[in-house]
Order: structure tokens, then sequence, then C-alpha cells
């Protein structure tokens, strides 16, 4: 900056083609870049459920040793066993993709870093050359998952495949003790890397940068998400950080910091891991509270409802978050006095998501609503949201937890959360901010089928799977007694549809940059009052050279 | 126009009424034999114990109402919304941003509800963790991928086997595909019996939906827990903690007999579990 004599706007000029994104440090650029990425995690990831689902439709083992030889190059003679094995690390790389690497850079790399410096009226980013490896090591990262896949993991099998969730011995040189684990370990340090840079910038960004008159009381509801999200992530990643780095030391280095055999614990590791797993869920979903609060205010043409209340609500839930992780282990040995703190905790986190519920439809209440798409995904994200809330009250209670603790209640429960839940705001806030980052206006007809097929699918896909938690099925299971093939049939139908939605989605997408609709500043009307609204679409490549002001009490 | 809201609230409650004993009762309609579960079923299994019966009844008695109401309640309060505010009927929109009284409520309620949760689960979790004086006590160890039994000398035991999935070809009549095993664990009707359970290799899991009980089998921890069935019959169970490859492939199962076939078994088993090779792989994986 120093070394420039000239005033002219060189410096900054407009890169473009490979230079312009390779090398990106502008927020707009970088959240697109996140948006791709994010769109290829979500693809990777959908594709291995409905492969999941394809195996469980009926019982007996069908898919998978086929599937093993051909991504895999098992040797026919090893295909049960290899099919069995690719089956687990299905399952471990779907949940990894789904939430390092489709919901959270949608949500946080994408929207967040698109949207937040515009929200407050920044110019940019606080960091932008910190943002660009923020994403570069993501992708990095993402590569070296799917490598994990095509190394030895257990005993001459491919791949890492214990679950999202990493439990040692399974995950150590007792279950594990080919390459792939080291793989995935250096893989979640980078995306925690990654995630930690990010949220360095985005602290900063919201703390120093808001545009003079807009106070933190003033600020978008979804940059409040952010901002939480953003804490959540630089307290609990370094934690992540340390399991997975004495996991590592134990898997090459010969410590035993998980071994019983040397005075370790394996649930040393389990109580590291959801000290950032349980915040880490909340990270997945407070960006879509966020922007389901503006969404919901825009097409009701009503400000937010009782915004302070949905603020604190969201740091409320941010430190709840913080001190409940233990509600996943109830059925580790934990004492009676820890499980009932436990319990305690965990149910007053309800209090806070009740009222951001009640404040939606509040905003709703006397509102003039219009049912674009974004509001029509907004509204189903509430009904969704909600049913996987309540059944998280019930799986707070440890003493009903040990009946479904580890079954498909639970897989039914975070699902409703999160693959109805964060999705549907992925979804939503790429219908509501799609016109801005991209200039045109998608169909909305076409955008409204998509909401209707992935709806029914999901919903189809997860609610008989309360069923199968309730009489007993194990979740993390390729094969399964004939008792439960009913509701596996119809949760497999379900996923399929779920699966037509993603092309739906991409025929809407295509659509839109074919028929090049434009969408004009503010698409949405009176009720979109936020500052991205204010500038042209697609905005500027610098926008607010000249600051805004902000005053009255506009959120 | 009140009239007719007061008429699609009335609908959506009768609805609603309609809906939850079908989920409720069309579980244990269906004919099921205890112990293992029932074809299509969508309720929480038949149940033999104390604790497993207290379990059910806070489920299907408090949780499940209170969440369908609550689920319930924000679908039908979205429809009204969605149908009374939408544009064409509401072309004004109010400006209402704040109801002190309102937000004071939905704070409250919703901390009564989960008080009224509270109190019977507490009382059931204590229920559940605090085991009772046992008779018999059964040492349960995890392997990749089958379990081991070890019955103590001092109750008439002092022999293990393990416990290995019966494969598709060598089912009989009256098996079930996935949960037969060779040796069915044999444990007297009426008798508290304590588990202790733990693991040679990585964590497992020990569950019996019947009993309500589920306890994670960890390497080099000794876990406890409890159960007394009341009824005559085989149990089954399966291992809850992905452990590699045949995760899906270890269940458990506990044949519960009358005191007096209890003790037959256990002369029985002792003759034919106290082979060298038997224990030799018990001693093995205990001391991994």
């Amino acid at each position: 900056m120093a070394s420039s004599t000239t005033a002219d706007d060189g410096a900054h000029g407009h890169p473009t083609g490979l230079r312009r994104f390779l090398f990106s440090t502008n927020h707009k650029d970088i959240g697109t870049l996140y948006i791709i990425l994010a769109v290829i995690g979500g693809v990777v990831g959908t594709l291995m459920s409905v492969a999941i689902r394809a195996e469980l439709m009926h019982p007996g083992i069908s898919i998978f040793p086929g599937l093993a030889q051909l991504l895999q190059g098992v040797d026919p003679s090893m295909a049960l066993d290899g099919g069995k094995n690719l089956y687990n690390v299905f399952i471990t790389a779907h949940g990894v993709l789904m939430i390092f690497y489709m919901v959270m850079p949608a949500l946080i790399g994408g929207y967040a870093n698109w949207f937040v410096p515009i929200m407050i009226g920044a110019p940019d980013m606080a960091f932008p050359r910190l943002n660009n490896i923020s994403f570069w090591f993501l992708a990095v990262s993402l590569v070296l998952v799917v490598l994990s896949m095509f190394v030895e993991g257990a005993p001459g099998m491919l791949g890492f495949g214990g679950g999202w969730v990493f439990y040692p011995p399974l995950s150590s040189n007792t279950g594990h003790p080919g390459p792939a684990m080291d793989f995935v370990i250096l893989a979640l340090h980078l995306a925690g890397a990654s995630s930690i840079l990010g949220s360095i910038n985005f602290i900063t960004t919201i703390f120093n940068m808001r545009a003079p008159g807009m106070t933190l009381h003033r600020m978008p509801l979804f940059c409040w998400a952010m901002l939480v999200t953003a804490f959540l992530l630089v307290l609990t990643l370094p934690v992540l950080a340390g399991a997975i780095t004495m996991l590592l030391t134990d898997r090459n280095f010969g410590t035993m910091f998980y071994d019983p055999a040397g005075g370790g614990d394996p649930l040393l590791f389990q109580h590291l891991f959801w000290f950032f797993g349980h915040p880490e869920v909340y990270i997945l979903i407070l960006p879509a509270f966020g922007l389901i609060s503006h969404i919901v205010s825009t097409f009701s043409k009503k400000p937010v409802f009782g915004y302070l209340g949905m603020a604190y609500a969201m740091v409320s839930i941010g430190f709840l978050g913080c001190i409940v992780w233990a509600h996943h282990m109830y059925t580790v040995g934990l004492s009676l006095n820890a499980q009932r703190y436990f319990v305690f905790a965990t149910m007053v986190i309800a209090v806070p998501t009740g009222i951001k519920i009640f404040s939606w439809i509040a905003t709703m209440w006397g509102g003039s609503i219009s049912f674009r798409a974004p509001m029509i995904w907004a509204i189903g994200f509430i009904f969704v949201f909600t049913m996987g809330g309540v059944t998280g009250v019930v799986l707070a209670n440890a003493s009903a937890d040990r009946q479904l603790h580890e079954t498909y209640y639970v897989v039914a429960h975070f699902h409703y959360t999160m693959s109805l839940g964060a999705v549907f705001g992925v979804f939503a806030g790429f219908y509501y901010w799609f016109p801005k980052m991209s200039g045109y206006m998608y169909n909305e007809t076409l955008s409204k089928v998509h909401f209707a097929v992935l709806f029914i699918g999901v919903n189809l896909t997860f609610f008989p799977q309360h069923f199968l938690g309730l009489a007993g099925m194990p979740r993390r299971y390729i094969d399964y007694p004939d008792a439960f093939a009913l509701w596996n049939y119809w949760s497999s139908i379900g996923s399929y549809i779920g699966g037509v939605s993603v092309l739906v989605f991409f025929y809407v997408v295509i659509d839109a940059y074919l028929k090049k609709r434009p969408a004009g500043a503010n698409p949405w009307g009176v009720g979109a009052t936020t500052l991205e609204w204010t500038l042209s679409s697609p905005p500027p490549f610098h926008q607010f050279e000249v600051l805004p002001r902000i005053s009255g009490s506009e959120h | 126009m009140h009239n007719r809201n007061r008429h699609f609230f009335r609908r959506a409650a009768l609805a609603g009424a309609a809906f939850l004993p079908v989920l409720l009762f069309a579980g244990l309609a269906a004919a099921q034999v205890e112990g293992q579960p029932a074809p299509g079923g969508v309720g929480l299994p038949a149940t033999v114990t104390e604790v497993g019966r207290e379990t059910q009844q806070f489920y299907n008695v408090v949780l499940l109402p209170v969440i369908s109401f609550i689920a319930l309640s924000v679908l039908g309060l979205l429809i009204y919304v969605a149908w009374r505010f939408n544009e064409n009927a509401n072309p004004v929109p109010s400006k209402l941003t704040h109801h002190t009284g309102l937000e004071i409520a939905w704070t409250l309620v919703p901390v009564l509800i989960l008080v009224f949760i509270a109190i019977p689960s507490f009382r059931l979790l204590a229920h559940q963790v605090e085991i009772p004086p046992a008779k018999i006590t059964v040492k349960v160890t995890g392997n990749q991928w089958y379990w081991s039994y070890k019955y103590p000398e001092d109750q008439g035991g002092g022999f293990g086997f393990d416990q290995v999935m019966k494969q598709e070809a060598d089912l009989q009549p009256g098996d079930v595909r996935l949960l037969s095993v060779d040796n069915e664990a044999v444990v007297p009707v009426n008798e508290v019996v304590k588990l202790q359970i733990t693991a040679s290799d990585v964590i497992h899991s020990f569950t019996i939906p019947a009993f309500s009980i589920r306890m994670d089998a960890v390497p080099g921890r000794l876990n406890e827990t409890w159960f007394k069935a009341e009824k005559e019959g085989v149990y089954y169970g399966q291992c809850s903690k992905i452990c590699g490859k045949d995760h899906a492939f270890m269940p458990a199962a506990i044949r519960v007999v009358s005191w007096e076939k209890y003790q037959e078994w256990l002369a029985e088993a002792k003759k034919k579990f106290a082979s060298a090779a038997s224990r030799q792989r018990f001693a093995d994986a205990a001391n991994q």
C-alpha cells in the first residue's frame, strides 16, 4: 500500500480469469469459491447417502460389495468384506463431507463472506489475504479427505470407516493401523485451521469495520449469528485440534493418551471431541437462524419481532452449546450426578431455541406475507427444525436416551435439524441471495418445485427413521433384521426423491444463467431493508467506497 | 372471520388428537414376539423389566404427547399465519415488533414444560443407574466381532464362553437372521442381574432393548448396569457403537429361564465350556 505512489486504481484493479479466483482477496469472489466447494461437497455427500439408502432398501447386503470393486478395486474374493468396510467408509465420509465441506462452506464461507461485510457496510473483510488462505486450506483439506478413501485403513481395507466421531481405539492403531486415518486427521487440521482463520477474520471485521452508526444492537441478525458462530469456532476448534493431535501421536509416535494399557483413556477423546462436536452443530445451524430471520422479515414486510431477544437467544445458545457436550456420552458410564447435570443443561437450550421459533412466527403475525421461494424454504425450515428440536428434548433425557442412543431415532433427530434444518437454511439463503450474487432471477415456479420435491423426499426419508429407532435399529448398520424392512424401504424411497431434488436445483441454476432475467437491485420490495439491497445486483467489485451512515433502528 | 378461525383450530386439534393414539399404539397392536423387534413397528418394543416399563411410560405418556403437541402447535400456527396474513388477506403489514408479555410467556411456558418433563426423567434416571443388590453377576466383554461372557465361580459359574452370530446357512426354524447366536447367555427370571461390561479391542456397546439397558463396552473400564427380567424368553440386542466392518453382525442374546432351569444350565455349561480352548480364548481376551 505504501509503495503505491500514484493515485491510480490499478493496484486494486479487477483481475480476471484464473488470477481473479486463485489469488482472490475479494470477499465476494472468495464467497463464490466457497459456494462452489459446498456444491461439490454436497453432491458427493448426497451421492454417498443415496448409495447408503440403496443398500438399506432391502435386508441383506447388495450394493456395496460391487461398489467396493468398482471404486476401490477390491479383489472379487474380498468383495463382501470390502463392501462392509466401504459402507463404514461411506457413512463416515458422508458425515464429514456434509458438515465440513457442504454446510459450513455454504453458510459460513459462502454466504457470510459475501454478506457480512456488505450488511455491516464494510468494503471487504478485515484480512483479505487471510480470507484467501482460509479457502484454499479447505480445498486442499477436501482433497485429503477424498484421498483417505483410497489408502489403507483397517488391515487389508481401504479408507477410514469409524464414523465421523473418530473414537479411538477404532481410530487408533487397534482399529485402523493404515494411513487413511492420518489423512483424515491432517484434513481435519487443515479444515480447522481454515475455520479458525476465517473466524478471526469475521470477528475482527464485525468488531472493527461496521459502518458509522451501526452499533452492535443495530447490526443485522445474520451478522450476530456469524459473530456467535465465529466465537464458537475459535473457542472449540483448538480443542478438537488438540484431541486429534494426541490421536496422531498415539498412532505414530507411541504415546498412549487414549490407550488404557499406557494409562490413557479412550473416553478422554470423547470428552474433547464433543467439547468441539456439540458446539459444531450450533455452528452449523446458527448462520441459518440468522438468515431465516432476514427472510421471514423481508417477506412479511415487517421488522424482526423481538430483535434483541433473537440476538441474545443466539448468544445464549452458543454459550449453552459449550457446556452440554457429554449428552452425547450418556451410555459411556458417566456417574449419576454427571448425567443429571448434562440432562439439566441440555434441556435449558430448548428455551432460547423456543424463543427463536416463536419470534419467527410473531414476525409473520400481522405481516403481509408474500410466498416467494425463499419464504417457502424459510417456513419449511421453521417446521422441520421444530421437529428436530422436539426429538432433541427427548434425547436430552439420559433416561430416554438409554433406550434410543445410537439408534435411528438419533439419526432422524439430527437429520431433521441438519439435513432438513441447516440444508433448508442453505437453500433459503441461496434463493434469497442468488439474485443479488448473480444479478439474475431464478425461475420462481421451478424453485418451488425444488422445495416440494426436497421437502417430500427428506420427510419421507427421515420420519420413518423415528420408528426404526424406537424399535431398536442401531445406526451405522449395513444390514438389519427383517423386522425393520418396511420403514427402511420407505426411507430409501424418500432418499431417491431427495436425490432428484438435487437435479431440480441444478436445473434452476442453469436456467437462471441461461435466461439471464435481470434481478435489479432489490427484487424483494419494501421488506428488504438490509444494506445489500441498496447495492446493484451483482454488487460492484468494491462496494461502499463511501461508507454508508446508519441511523434509526432498522435491522 | 373469527368464527372460521375457531373452527380451524378445533379441527386442527381434533386431527392432532386423532393422530396421537395412532403413533402411541400402532406399534403395540402388532403381534409381537418379546425380545425382538416387531415387523413394521412404530413404537418402543415390548418390555419385560420395571425400568423398561417406566421408560415406556416416560416416553409414551410424557414425552411423545408433549413433543407431538408442540410440533403440531407450531405447524398449526404456521398454517394459520400463512392463511391469515398472506398479502392478499392482509395487504398492510403491522409494525408490531415487541410484546413484553408475550416474550415472557414464551420463555416461561417452555421452562414449565421442561420441569414437567424433568421430574419423571430424573426419577427414572436414578432407577436406571443405581444398581440394587444383585444375586447374579455376569461379566460381558465386547470383541471384534462377538461378545464373551464370564460367570463367576462363587455363583456356581467359573466358566466363560463366546457368543457368535449364527451365519445364515446355520439358522434353524425359530431363529432370527442377524440376531440368533450359537451360545445364548442364560439368566434366571425375577432376579436382579448385574452386568459388568468391558471390551478387549475397540469400543462396543451392549444393549437389550426389551430391558431398556444400554452400556458402552470400553477397553480399560469396567462399566456396570443391571436388569430384572420378569418373563422367560430370549431377548436380543445388537452392538450399538461402531466397531469395524462386522459391527452389524455381533448380536447379543440373553435367555431368561426359571431358577431351576438356570441351575441345570449352569451345571451343563460348566462342563461344556470347561474345555481348555474356550478358557484360553477368554483369558486372552481378558488380558488384552
